[in-house]
């Protein structure tokens, strides 16, 4: 137990009528890979926003560091060290590669807009050292050739790319990856998975992973956690998940439907 | 640690002026900005010191516009906050300009929080709809609060002085214009290629990514709207001082939408931009003047005609700034972004 980060406890959440989330409890441990997995619609990208505070469950607790993360706004969850990235990637898109990994530094940079406009000096300093930071990520996603293209301009799989670097950039404790291979070819794919595992060994973070993708989830993940309609339906090592009655059920019903 | 060689080029990456090329035509025009005063026109020096406190202006408007995507309709009232408080400094209180004007800063900073804190939940026209309210308090504030602004007969602030030397020729008050316009500009430029200027574009493009990365949004929306405010302030100070008198005309509707106008013709979200804009649309008044003062020959209507000439033509440009964006406003802020994003500055 003492090697747990988040404990989040039975926690509910609605939308109107429809019921995303039910009695869904989950502990996220300390440098695990823990996949998500379900069918469309199971709630998965609804429990990673609860983590990250944009929902709020109307019942339950997410206890981090002895807080209740359901409480806390969305800006205080990212300087606690909780990155996450979106199924439907969230860039600024009017920045090149570099200013949006740049601008991930904020919460590790200090001065404040006075200094940004003398910028000679200290605040010069700061951004050279940040920089060196952000230039080991770009390194580390080969994300060079794109460094000085405006992201909005980049294709689809690129895109995908910085916004996990983005969240790499904030030197998380927790990474929550929505779908990061949604999408992508099989080399792209590949290309994901690499990274994945290479940060998750460079890092010793926790990574939460939220994939359709079986193969991958089979191949990389510590432990999996299924959701159905709103429920958890089951948790264990890959082995126990793929022999798991229920879990050959949700995905066979979804398939049939 | 860092490998020598990549220090070296990212020392030289943040420069911003990159290239000798770069720094040569910097030079020309600095040059020429020094020589401009000694040999041009008295009024030319005039329409250039009233370019240059358009500029501080639209710098302003775009700092929290073009660059935090919160559309002001309200600009001209932090103008009139900025220069009826250096204009009340300076008469009531004799506090000297050079102390009046950083003071009317702040002033138009603080109304700019204050107008920030119903913006904070609302988004888009909301945002305008509060501003252009803002825009009409002040307004009536001035004609009304007689005992402070003298009412709808203005108010006259007197020229600023250094020891025995008064900044009374239109010359000598370029030169104020200039520098401030220097320290705006650099002070611009630089705040967008740091932390908080790119904590601002986040909350533009995308707020709930701007959170994501522990941006507070409440903070550093009150922030633009106070940056902003503060430039509007120093303008409006530095209009006080230089017009004969400042009356609530000075600052009406018209105004905020010249400098909408400005920004969106210039480069919504971009420093250059708010130059090459601010420039425009302060000439472009007496370039109307100057077409119908050639045909008033042949129409002498026209001349009587000035002032609809004038507006027709301020709705018309901006009505084509915007068709010519496909993508509505937004388009036009990257479009235009990217159109006028190089000049003298390679970033
Ligand atoms: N903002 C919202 N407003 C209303 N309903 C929502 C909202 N977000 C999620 N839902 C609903 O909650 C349920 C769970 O959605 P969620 O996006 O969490 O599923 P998911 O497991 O991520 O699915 P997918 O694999 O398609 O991404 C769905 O029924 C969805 O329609
Ligand atoms: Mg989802």
């Amino acid at each position: 137990m003492e090697n747990n980060l988040i404990h989040i406890k039975n926690i509910h959440l609605a939308f109107g009528g429809t019921q995303a989330l039910l009695n869904v409890s989950l502990e996220i441990k300390e440098k695990e890979i823990l996949a998500i997995i379900g069918p469309n619609g199971a709630g998965k990208t609804s429990l990673l926003n609860c983590i990250s505070g944009f929902y709020r469950p109307y019942k339950g607790e997410i206890i981090y560091q002895n807080m209740d993360l359901t409480k806390v706004a969305p800006h205080k969850i990212a300087k606690l060290g909780i990155a996450r990235t979106f199924q439907n990637i969230e860039l600024y898109t009017g920045l090149n590669t570099l200013d949006n990994l740049m601008a991930a530094r904020h919460i590790h940079m200090k001065r404040g807009a006075f200094w940004d406009g003398i910028y000679f000096g200290p605040r010069r300093r700061e951004d050279i050292k940040h920089r060196k930071f952000v230039e080991e990520v770009i390194d580390l996603l080969e994300l060079e050739p794109v460094r000085k293209k405006i992201v909005g301009s980049l294709p689809y799989g690129q895109r995908k790319r910085v916004d996990l670097a983005r969240a790499l950039c904030m030197n998380p404790k927790i990474l929550l990856l929505d779908e990061p291979m949604a999408g992508m070819n099989v080399e792209e794919k590949e290309d994901m998975a690499r990274f994945i595992l290479d940060i998750f060994e460079l890092r010793e973070i926790a990574v939460v992973l939220v994939e359709h993708n079986m193969d991958v989830v089979m191949d990389i993940s510590d432990r999996i956690a299924v959701l159905d309609f709103g429920t958890k339906i089951a948790e264990g090592s890959p082995d126990d998940i793929k022999g798991d009655p229920k879990v050959i059920r949700a995905y066979l019903g979804a398939g049939q439907s | 640690m860092i490998n020598g060689n990549f220090k070296t080029n990212y020392e030289d990456e943040i420069k911003i002026f990159q290239t000798t090329f770069v720094k040569f035509w910097l030079v020309i025009l600095f040059v020429g900005l020094i020589i401009f005063p000694l040999v041009a026109d008295r009024y030319f020096i005039y329409l250039c010191n009233l370019c240059g406190i358009a500029i501080i202006g639209a710098l302003g408007l775009n700092i929290l516009t073009g660059y935090t995507g919160q559309i002001s309709l309200g600009h001209a009232g932090f103008l009139a906050i900025g220069g009826y408080t250096s204009a009340i400094l300076s008469t009531k209180l004799g506090i000297p300009f050079w102390l009046a004007m950083p003071l009317s800063g702040i002033m138009a900073a603080m109304a700019g929080m204050i107008v920030a804190i119903p913006s904070l939940r609302l988004k888009g026209l909301y945002i305008a709809i509060t501003t252009f309210a803002f825009g009409f308090i002040v307004d009536h504030l001035i004609i009304h609060w007689e005992s402070m602004t003298n009412g709808p007969s203005g108010i006259t602030a007197p020229r600023p002085s250094l020891g025995v030397f008064v900044f009374d020729s239109d010359k000598s008050y370029y030169f104020i214009i200039i520098v401030m316009v220097i320290l705006a500009t650099g002070f611009a430029r630089n705040l967008f290629r740091s932390r908080v200027g790119r904590a601002l574009i986040a909350i533009r493009d995308r707020d709930i990514a701007a959170e994501i990365i522990g941006i507070n949004l409440t903070k550093y929306k009150i922030q633009a709207f106070s940056i902003s405010s503060f430039y509007a302030g120093i303008a409006g100070s530095l209009m006080a001082h230089y017009f004969d008198v400042i009356t609530f005309e000075n600052f009406t509707l018209m105004l905020s939408i010249q400098y909408l106008a400005m920004i969106i013709v210039g480069g919504v979200g971009s420093i250059l931009g708010s130059i090459y804009g601010a420039i425009f649309i302060t000439l472009l008044p007496e370039l109307i003047r100057l077409l119908t003062d050639l045909f008033r020959q042949e129409y002498p209507s026209l001349t009587t005609r000035f002032a609809d000439l004038k507006s027709v033509t301020f709705g018309l440009i901006i009505i084509i700034f915007l068709i010519f964006g496909p993508k509505g406003l937004y388009g036009v802020w990257r479009d235009i972004k990217v159109y006028w994003k190089n000049w003298p500055f390679t970033y």
